[in-house]
């Protein structure tokens, strides 16, 4: 009774309330980072430097009226923003922080084709709340957004064969364990494995330079136009939840997950003195910096030139990638 | 006991929402009961220990082919229902033929595998070099079954190549 349900369920509640928080002040680091690239200051008011904008933010939606447009189908209206959530939230059940049991929810043997399925539903989301809007730009936006996503979704699929293949595993600590025991981290040995992870991340998160489906100079905002309220946060919350979650995968696949630099080096052994899941975050906060750096630097894709990177790019080099890991897999 | 109660919740969830996918009169909507259908199969798949067709069934059909039928129903944007324009007798002696044909299938798969000897039944599971769930279903794919398994991905190529021929009309 202990270990099958109160344990786990626990860890949920534990996680599902970091997640969030860590959404509601990654808004923030975001506007400040965003800010600091532009010779600004970014929020300043609300508390020491802004701080608490994070916990004004959100009380503000949840205060703000919330409007279903008459013409929107309201069933679908109502579930595309929980459709778009609860994927992100549920891809972070395969998530270890850590080596010990204590540290992550799951561990399937299937683990890392789990977080693929379950971030393959998200995309429901954002077609119906485009086509349940009945309105002119959202549609055009969740038409764009479902191609896009199909697209990179292929493209990361693919290249991660590749990493599956140097593992020899789909569990995600029998990934991060595997590169304990090659004594190297996967990044090192498939460079060009996580530069098309990295981008497929990008254009799956639906960010900057791949944000066409919220491109507010052609679409008025995107596929969540009509959204208001908590509604429209929910949106917010699954897009941060995302990217936080492809951060961490990233860096469990290719940074060694909690493993602490050099792990097979004994002369370094005093870094084990921080905690492996200190080390993990800090490969996080690594991965969601440079999001936020992309977001301040590039500009924008236009439509074609995104799907010729997807399908004329990105694909070909993720099976040019697949043949050569086998190869060297074989001969090696 | 818990597999049983799971299995026909399960059960239950799935023909309902089968139901739901053929009965609702907009279309949009039937796709969705179809993902959710599709969700509930996956789960049924978890309880019967094959976590791998599972996940494929979550990634092939939920997170694939259903976004695409989705895509099409949004760009044809149907106004009008298609029954409307159909006599609906005429529909319900095709529907109950075609139900009647399927009833008997039904029927004898489950009389002809109860009449076997119940040892037949349930094939000896051959001896794996290999443990856990996708290694032991690599393992089958690439020496029991090889020869279909290569059909297969024939097949699929050639349905690609065709679809690309009917889609460009100008190579």
């Amino acid at each position: 009774m202990l270990d099958t349900f109160i344990i786990p369920l626990l860890k949920i509640v534990v996680l599902l309330n970091a997640i969030l928080i860590s959404v509601t002040f990654m808004v923030l680091m975001e506007r400040k980072v965003i800010a600091w690239a532009q010779s600004r200051l970014g929020p300043m008011r609300v508390g020491p430097y802004g701080v608490l904008q994070a916990i004004v933010d959100p009380i503000k939606l949840i205060l703000k009226e919330d409007i279903t447009p008459v013409k929107a189908d309201k069933m679908l209206f109502s579930l595309a923003p929980i459709l778009s959530l609860v994927p992100a939230l549920v891809a972070f059940a395969v998530v270890p922080f850590g080596g010990d049991e204590l540290f992550y929810v799951a561990d399937i043997n299937v683990g890392l084709l789990f977080f693929l399925s379950v971030t393959s539903i998200g995309v429901y989301g954002i077609i119906l709340a485009g086509w349940a809007s009945n309105s002119k730009y959202p549609l055009l936006a969740s038409l764009r957004a479902s191609a896009q996503l199909i697209s990179y979704e292929i493209a990361v699929t693919m290249t991660l064969v590749s990493l599956i293949l140097t593992a020899g595993t789909l569990s995600m600590v029998g990934i991060v364990e595997a590169q304990l025991t090659d004594g190297v981290w996967y990044g090192f040995v498939q460079p060009v494995a996580f530069v098309l992870v990295l981008i497929g991340g990008l254009a799956e998160t639906n960010r900057v330079p791949f944000d066409l489906p919220e491109a507010e100079t052609e679409l008025t905002g995107g596929f969540h136009t009509e959204y208001s309220g908590m509604r429209f946060s929910l949106f917010f919350l699954a897009e941060y939840a995302n990217i936080i979650v492809i951060s961490a995968v990233t860096a469990i696949l290719f940074f060694g997950g909690w493993l602490r630099p050099f792990p097979n080096v004994e002369a370094l052994a005093f870094l084990d003195l921080i905690p492996g899941w200190i080390w993990l975050f800090s490969k996080i906060f690594l991965f969601l910096y440079l999001f936020m750096w992309i977001r301040a630097t590039l500009p924008r894709y236009r439509y074609d030139q995104l799907m010729r990177i997807g399908w004329k790019l990105l694909i070909p080099i993720a099976l040019a990638n697949i043949v050569v890991t086998g190869i060297v897999k074989v001969l090696v | 006991m818990a597999e049983a109660i799971a299995f026909y919740t399960l059960s239950i969830l799935i023909l309902g929402l089968g139901v739901a996918v053929i009965t609702t009169p907009r279309t949009v909507h039937s796709v969705v009961f179809l993902v959710l259908n599709f969700l509930c199969v996956a789960v049924l798949y978890v309880v019967l220990r094959a976590e791998f067709l599972a996940v494929i069934q979550i990634l092939v059909y939920a997170g694939g082919i259903v976004v695409l039928y989705l895509f099409v129903v949004m760009l044809v944007n149907l106004k009008r229902q298609p029954e409307e324009h159909q006599d609906p007798r005429r529909l319900a002696k095709i529907g109950l033929g075609l139900s009647g044909a399927m009833l008997v299938e039904l029927a004898a798969i489950v009389v002809y595998s109860y009449s076997r000897e119940p040892s037949s039944v349930t094939a000896p599971s051959p001896a794996f070099p290999v443990q856990g769930n996708v290694e032991q279903l690599g393992w089958l794919l690439y020496t029991d079954y090889l020869i279909p398994f290569e059909v297969a991905s024939v097949l699929l190529l050639v349905a690609m190549v065709g679809a690309i021929i009917l889609a460009r009309r100008e190579l």
